[in-house]
């Protein structure tokens, strides 16, 4: 068996869930004889056909919208946006209808719809093409938020959120498309939505994080375990809804907690962990919660996007920081 | 007048050796067959001689009528929530539902109480909705169209859908046909033009309705588009567009039976402009005397849709006053009846807020769902 990278591991999950489930089809711009603008949707076409792998005019509103009315009839659809940055125009669409059509109809007519888009920054990529918003879908009742950050993870995960019978925003951080490759078995056997994943056991200190920054996160603990720290990782994978019982039971453990994320700090999701355990767990707390972000600033273009992502030595400090305030 | 091809012939003449040519050339038509008066204008359609089809959509039409008025009064006093009228616009609105075939998809905006009364919603259903609960929208009675979408507030958003709903039925060879309603103000909406767009690219089983009132709350039809016909925005698409006399049921009637016969064939789409008059203010927490004049109102007065399906139903022999006396009887004891039901309705309980807010709820909501149970208990001691 070969190792293969993150976007051949989403690219083994679409075809497997094409071959195995007949109600479930792909749309977007390029998916189809381009294979996708980063060719997670490659060589689909030719296996499945046009009717299911669908070339979509250039409309992203189109390809949400149209995405609910296949999911309302039934089929499973998964719609690519091709970056975060133009994923904006499906808001309506996906908070006013995706993640109420079964709330509104009490059950009646349901969603289960995947829209996928590559999301963050670090390849650079033209302007707009590198944010990472996943507060925006975060905050909207009745869709869930996934953020893979391996191949391994990309694949389990993204089975999960196309069986899933309700809406997922998948959001495919794209710094990792090719950065590393993992064994990953095409089983079909997929990972579980709503709970975090532990990478790392550890008894000093909890890191949070999600998606690319899970990297650095991962590396900092490395880091930090050359000087006698251990940290426990977190990787959050759906951050909403949000299992913080995982969180709040690392934190009892190790009284400590930095939180890692790419997108900007104001109201990110790391925001909701910390009140969260500043509500729940700020009596196991031995020192502040960190976090260790994006700016709240416009995400600069290629020549600064590696001073706008958190960096291995941000976190380290951060780690030292909490490690020194108890 | 000379043929087409003389025309055509002509122009090449014309344009030889220039260096712009005319490479496209279009029509929008518009029918009518009945006068403000009810008068045929043309040789009526075969449907329009048969009583026994054009009464059970004229009752459809008397009943839409009265449960705006009931609807409104039941706003004015405090038993409704804010509640928009269809007045005016009962022809459109009932052409379009008997013109839908059982198994059909409606995706319509949120004035189209005539539709969803034909395709068997029930009136207690529409007045819960309308009065605060979500289960008017569960559409769970027997008869009622499973299938359909709950009605858009957001405006055009249906359109995208309707393409999604189309693509489905295509996908599956089944001849049914999806039918997207929105208004004059929906047709200024990037959602109209992307599924138009994207209809007519995959020819695809769908036919839009934009029923043009002439008002998008307080904003006119000529400040919506400087088009000569909104029909003609098909056009852009690769679709066929025209215009139907909305207030004239035969012509609505005619027109989307052919437009959704050809799209159940496999056509391809269409898009029908039906051109009537919203009589009543947008809503009941509007008050359309801040933007419109009190003539315009009273000049439409007379292009009323139920007086002329009534005057051709009398003219035809079809139609008397015991008859409407009969009717209105027999309608009124229905409402009257659904108005109870929907006032006997007990409120939701609180935590049902999270019943379907996913297939299961997840864990990590539990929390919150027992917090509201646990006030909405308190609230009750």
């Amino acid at each position: 068996m070969q190792e293969i990278t993150l976007v051949e591991a989403v690219n083994q999950a679409l075809a497997h869930e094409l071959a195995t489930d007949p109600r479930v089809v792909l749309l977007g711009q390029d998916v189809g004889v381009n294979g996708g603008v980063f060719r997670a949707t490659a060589g689909l076409l030719e296996r499945f056909g046009k009717e299911r792998v669908i070339d979509t005019p250039l409309a992203e509103t189109l390809i949400a919208g149209m995405s609910i009315g296949l999911a309302a009839q039934g089929f499973r659809p998964v719609a690519e946006i091709q970056f975060m940055g133009f994923i904006y125009s499906t808001i309506d669409q996906i908070l006013n209808h995706a993640s109420r059509l079964r709330n509104r109809t009490r059950g009646r007519l349901s969603c289960p719809m995947v829209l996928r888009a590559p999301s963050g920054a670090g390849i650079h990529a033209p302007e707009h093409h590198s944010e990472c918003t996943e507060t925006l879908f975060a905050h909207i009742p009745g869709l869930r938020v996934v953020v893979p950050s391996s191949p391994a993870r990309a694949y389990g995960l993204l089975l999960a959120a196309i069986r899933d019978p309700d809406p997922v925003i998948f959001l495919e951080p794209t710094r990792l498309y090719r950065l590393f490759k993992e064994y990953v078995p095409d089983n079909g056997e997929a990972l579980p939505l709503d709970v975090c994943f532990q990478l790392r056991g550890g008894t000093d200190v909890t890191l949070v994080s999600w998606g690319a920054a899970v990297r650095e996160t991962l590396a900092a603990a490395d880091a930090l375990a050359q000087s006698g720290v251990s940290a426990e990782v977190i990787d959050v994978a759906t951050v909403a809804p949000l299992d913080m019982r995982t969180i709040l039971d690392s934190v009892e453990k190790t009284g400590r907690c930095v939180i890692v994320h790419e997108a900007a700090r104001n109201v990110g999701v790391g925001a909701e962990i910390a009140a969260r355990l500043a509500d729940e767990g700020l009596l196991t707390l031995l020192a502040p919660i960190r976090r260790v972000t994006g700016y709240d600033a416009v995400v600069p273009l290629a020549k600064l996007e590696h001073h706008y992502m958190p960096q291995t030595e941000r976190i380290v400090g951060a780690v030292r920081d909490v490690l020194e305030a108890a | 007048m000379p043929k087409f091809t003389d025309i055509a012939s002509a122009r090449r003449a014309a344009e030889h050796g220039k260096a712009s040519r005319s490479v496209a050339r279009f029509e929008v038509r518009f029918t009518r067959y009945l006068d403000q008066d009810g008068q045929p204008v043309a040789e009526l359609p075969a449907f329009a001689h048969d009583a026994a089809r054009l009464v059970p959509m004229y009752r459809h039409m008397v009943l839409t009528r009265m449960f705006d008025e009931r609807a409104v009064a039941l706003q004015r006093t405090g038993q409704l929530g804010t509640y928009p009228s269809s007045l005016g616009q009962e022809a459109t609105a009932v052409g379009i539902g008997e013109t839908m075939a059982r198994d059909d998809v409606l995706l319509c905006s949120y004035r189209e109480t005539g539709t969803m009364l034909v395709r068997g919603v029930r009136m207690s259903d529409i007045l819960l909705y309308w009065g605060g609960d979500e289960r008017g929208m569960a559409y769970a009675h027997p008869g009622e169209p499973r299938q359909d979408f709950p009605i858009f507030v957001p405006i055009a958003s249906q359109a995208p859908q309707a393409v999604g709903v189309a693509y489905a039925l295509k996908l599956r060879r089944e001849p049914r046909v999806a039918v997207c309603v929105l208004g004059d103000g929906g047709s200024s909406k990037g959602d109209f033009y992307e599924a138009l767009n994207a209809a007519g690219v995959w020819q695809l089983p769908v036919v839009f309705v934009i029923v043009n009132n002439g008002w998008a709350i307080s904003v006119p039809r000529e400040t919506q588009s400087h088009a000569q016909t909104l029909a003609q925005k098909a056009i852009a698409a690769g679709i066929d567009g025209e215009q139907v006399d909305g207030n004239d049921l035969i012509a609505v009637y005619d027109v989307l039976e052919r437009a959704l016969g050809k799209a159940r064939r496999g056509g391809g789409p269409h898009v029908v402009e039906a051109l009537t008059y919203r009589m009543h203010d947008h809503t009941t927490a509007d008050d359309s005397r801040r933007y419109r004049s009190v003539e315009e109102l009273e000049s439409q007065r007379a292009l009323d849709p139920v007086e002329r399906v009534r005057k051709h139903l009398v003219r035809a022999g079809s139609w008397t006053e015991p008859d409407e006396q009969r009717l209105e009887a027999d309608l009124s004891a229905q409402l009257e009846q659904a108005v109870k039901e929907y006032l006997g309705t007990d409120a939701p309980a609180p935590k049902s807020m999270f019943d379907h807010l996913f297939a299961q709820l997840p864990s990590a909501l539990e929390p919150q769902r027992d917090e509201l149970a646990a006030e909405g208990d308190a609230c009750k001691k």
